[in-house]
């Protein structure tokens, strides 16, 4: 099958997609954009984040064939150029970022956090990222970011 | 993209006891940079491998025909396909590339398929048929030795005893346990992945996330049949390790593929299949019998521990030998009676994980020094500091520990922190959380300590050294530099330390980390909280050559100064096998927590509050990142504590997934506040200390000890379920 999808601002088609393929496999393999992440690929850890018409979802368990005519927006999407968004940069300051497979996840999700609530509170914080895994941090050093982050929009 | 990684190259001022910004960090939070399961190359196929559903069984056939005809199939592979040595492993070759007559675990590998679909590649997988005998899994590590032999030499992989002192002295006041540990994963992020890729020549370059590229490739070498120079490996971007990538995986397989069809070949497992493609932490049963007189002081201390290897060795002499020799903790006793044995089960296979055999006896031994405390009526900090051992004290191998050992300071240190304000009002900060469970009623709120030892660096013996280019050049009118290793990045942030002792030592601001590959010598392992010792120590060398060479001088024109060194940390011993006695180790670490800890004593949940911790690390290189590391270790150790085990019933696995594997998230992380002592180690560079494992050790028995205190219950097993708090 064919899709016709948005990405990161782009008009892109893939084409031989499988019925089966997830959004999460198309990104990554069929229109070069591995910046989202594969550590499940069963809903559970979040590395695989992107915006689906401004809506974070786990492009894991969006199944390609419903991209079509929408707008996915990914990690790759949110820097101008070379300016990182403050989500991006508050990440490396901090010192949230070791390993980095969590990052993007965690990158889009924060991002899309500060957008609905420019100064949340640590439980806050917390619960929009509980989707999110991470194994190197220990997720102090993410909370940080998110709050240097919300700091400077 | 291209196969080769970026160089990482920062300008900055920033050299050691700084914190510069990762010089990978910007690319990670693009999402650009290139993990090993990123990679593509033209034409290339993917690779997919057949695992046994059998935790032991015979293979009486293995028919490929119906998979051959698949469209799309490449190559399906079986034992016979191996061209050179089907054995590798880590001590002990006795692990399989892939199955010849027998299975030993569920999830052993015996066929492979390479296909121009992933999905094809699983389609033509089952049609591979396989028939077994089905043999009666040997599953209990006490009984293993004289159970059915699972392997020539019967099922003991070694047996390390230690003889310290009087074997029957008595004492006063005498406590006793039996100790259980599950078995838990490392679970990285970044599951095992890797492109091979074959050259026209008959050799082979393999892109791969690892923690040590010169030990797989002289295993895959060996595998393949060809000499070391036709494999080549570079290393791709590492989702984290943790010990999970000592061992080889998805290495041979795609080479051997890549080499029997021509053509690139990527291998990327899934989450399942990672919890079958990779080793775990030991699990383990340990008795303990502590003795000690009225005033605390411990007289003596017996243990005999089951550590259980799984189906094949991995590393499990050395976690043996860690779980031995650490066996006492950080306590001074004079009469020390120890008896660790690993065994072979067809349990999954078992071998490094974060903490590496000191983490079960950690558990075992806090858990009783707790116990001794509540025999004697003293305070578990008290009891502790009664018996902390200090620079001087005598190991149960008999080693001096000769230099910092503050651990009588690191358990004040935690005691004094302030305590986190009274049980929330916020659902949200409760046990149970949005499940709304309780509104504070049934909370109670306890507080445990916990301090661990931990060896760093590779002991008994082994030649244990790196290997450290360091390149200098102008660039636009400055000295530029350029460091080269094979040391393993694996999120740790090794990329800053060599950028930052590069600046220290040479002055220069401007410094490049080129990719890590096996062009050059040995880095070893990124392993035993080791590369910033042994690699650093190794860039340090390197650059007071390049230092000789520049002579002061600021403008070398057109001259490239390039010095290559190997360096090695002091010599250690090999252990009397009779005894235990010998300089085994190079140099110790010291943690303590203290967990502050919210039970719901009426349906058994649990929520930790805070979790403080306190380690010497010699000398922070990067504050940032030893911080970093004290936190993710402390975090490890709380998913040991509550929530995290490798379920396994009959020899098979009940829960490979996330959804059942449960990993802490940030819902169940407290705040953790870190102290960091600076204590230098004279015999390291700059005088560090490892800093990875030793936050890993305390922090499970420090949550224990909280959860019994709110409890009143033993629990002697972890990880505590709900189930053992309200007896259902
Ligand atoms: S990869 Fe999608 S949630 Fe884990
Ligand atoms: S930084 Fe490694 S998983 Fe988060």
């Amino acid at each position: 099958m064919r899709v016709n999808v948005t990405v990161n601002g782009e008009q892109r088609q893939a084409d031989d997609v499988w019925e089966g393929e997830s959004l999460l496999f198309m990104l990554r393999e069929r229109l070069g954009l591995p910046g989202s992440k594969n550590a499940c690929e069963q809903g559970e850890c979040g590395s695989c984040t992107v915006y689906l018409d401004n809506v974070p979802v786990c492009a894991c368990l969006v199944a390609a064939g419903q991209a079509q005519d929408r707008s996915v927006r990914t990690v790759e999407g949110l820097a101008e150029g070379d300016q990182l968004d403050p989500v991006q940069e508050a990440f490396v300051e901090a010192g949230a970022v070791q390993c980095g497979f969590c990052t993007p996840g965690l990158v889009v999700q924060a991002h899309d956090l500060l957008d609905r609530v420019p100064n949340p509170s640590d439980p806050e914080i917390r619960e929009a990222l509980a989707g999110n895994l991470c194994r190197c941090t220990g997720y102090e050093k993410i909370l940080d970011a998110v709050r240097l982050a919300a700091s400077r929009r | 993209m291209t196969l080769t990684p970026a160089e990482l190259t920062s300008a900055v001022s920033g050299g050691i006891g700084t914190s510069p910004q990762r010089p990978d960090g910007n690319l990670k939070v693009r999402g650009e940079f290139a993990y090993a399961s990123d990679l593509w190359h033209e034409d290339m196929i993917w690779g997919a491998t057949l695992r046994s559903p059998h935790p032991y069984a015979r293979i009486t056939s293995v028919d490929i025909t119906e998979a051959l005809k698949v469209p799309g199939v490449y190559a399906v592979l079986t034992a016979d396909d191996v061209p050179g040595r089907n054995l590798y492993g880590l001590e002990h070759k006795d692990q399989p590339v892939l199955a010849v007559d027998v299975v030993r675990y569920q999830g052993e590998p015996i066929a492979l398929v390479g296909a121009d679909h992933p999905e094809t590649a699983l389609r033509a997988m089952k049609k591979i048929v396989v028939t077994y005998e089905v043999l009666e899994p040997v599953v209990d590590m006490e009984t293993a030795v004289d159970d059915t032999p699972l392997h020539p030499g019967g099922n003991l992989v070694r047996h390390v005893p230690i003889r310290r002192g009087s074997q029957d002295v008595t004492a006063e006041v005498v406590v006793t346990g039996r100790y259980e540990v599950g078995m838990q994963d490392q679970a990285f992020l970044g599951p095992e992945s890797g492109l091979a890729v074959p050259a026209s020549d008959g050799s082979v370059d393999l892109y791969i996330a690892t923690q040590w590229l010169h030990v797989d490739r002289d295993q895959i070498a060996a595998a393949l049949g060809l000499p070391q120079e036709q494999v080549r490996l570079t290393l791709s971007g590492v989702g984290g390790a943790f010990g999970g990538r000592e061992d080889l995986s998805m290495q041979v397989h795609a080479c051997l593929l890549a080499l029997h069809t021509g053509k690139p070949v990527k291998m990327v497992y899934n989450r399942e299949e990672s919890f079958y493609g990779h080793v775990h932490r030991h699990p383990a049963v340990l008795y303990y019998e502590h003795g000690a007189d009225h005033t605390g002081k411990l007289v003596y201390v017996r243990t005999r521990m089951y550590l259980d290897g799984g189906a094949y060795a991995s590393s499990t002499p050395a976690v043996v030998a860690n779980a031995a020799t650490l066996g006492v903790g950080p306590y001074e006793v004079d009469n020390v009676t120890v008896d660790a044995y690993g065994v072979y089960t067809n349990n999954p296979p078992c071998g490094a994980m974060r903490g590496f055999g000191a983490v079960q006896a950690g558990f075992a031994y806090e858990s009783q020094m707790d116990k001794l405390a509540e025999a004697l009526g003293m305070s578990p900090v008290d009891v502790r500091v009664r018996n902390a051992m200090t620079e001087g004290s005598v190991m149960p191998t008999g080693q001096v520990v000769d230099s910092a050992a503050p651990v009588a300071q690191l358990l004040k240190l935690v005691q004094d922190k302030p305590l986190p304000a009274g049980t929330s009002s916020d659902i949200r900060e409760l046990p149970g959380g949005v499940s709304n469970t309780t509104h504070g009623e049934g909370v109670v709120r306890r507080v445990g300590y916990a301090v661990g030892i931990k060896n760093i660096c590779f002991s008994e013996g082994y030649d244990d050294y790196s290997t450290a280019r360091v390149r200098v050049s102008m660039v636009n009118g400055s000295l530029s530099a350029a460091v080269h290793t094979a040391a393993c990045e694996v999120g740790q942030g090794l990329v800053t330390i060599m950028q930052q002792i590069v600046r220290t030592e040479l002055g220069i601001e401007r410094v490049t980390v080129l990719p890590m590959d096996t062009t050059i010598g040995n880095g070893g392992s990124t392993s035993a909280s080791r590369q910033t010792y042994v690699t650093g120590g190794a860039v340090k060398a390197a650059c007071a050559l390049v230092r000789d060479k520049l002579a002061g001088r600021t403008d070398i024109g057109d001259e490239v100064i390039d010095e290559t060194t190997e360096w090695r940390h002091r010599a250690t011993e090999a252990i009397d096998p009779v005894t235990g006695q010998g300089n085994a180790h190079v140099q110790y670490g010291f943690a303590a927590h203290r967990a502050v800890v919210d039970v719901d004593v009426d349906l058994g949940l649990v929520r930790v509050v805070a979790l403080d911790c306190a380690q010497d690390v010699g000398k922070a290189l990067n504050p940032q990142a030893v911080v970093g590391q004290i936190q993710g270790g402390s975090a490890q150790g709380l998913g040991l504590a509550v929530m995290e085990e490798i379920q396994t019933s009959g020899g098979k696995v009940r829960n490979p997934s996330f959804t059942d594997y449960l990993i802490p998230t940030v819902l169940d992380m407290p705040p953790m506040s870190i102290d960091v002592l600076e204590l230098a180690d004279p015999h390291a560079p700059y005088g560090i200390r490892g800093v990875g494992e030793p936050p890993t050790i305390s922090s499970t028995p420090a949550i224990v000890a909280a959860i019994r205190a709110a409890t009143g219950l033993a629990l002697t097993r972890v990880p505590v379920r709900p189930e053992h708090l309200t007896g259902t």
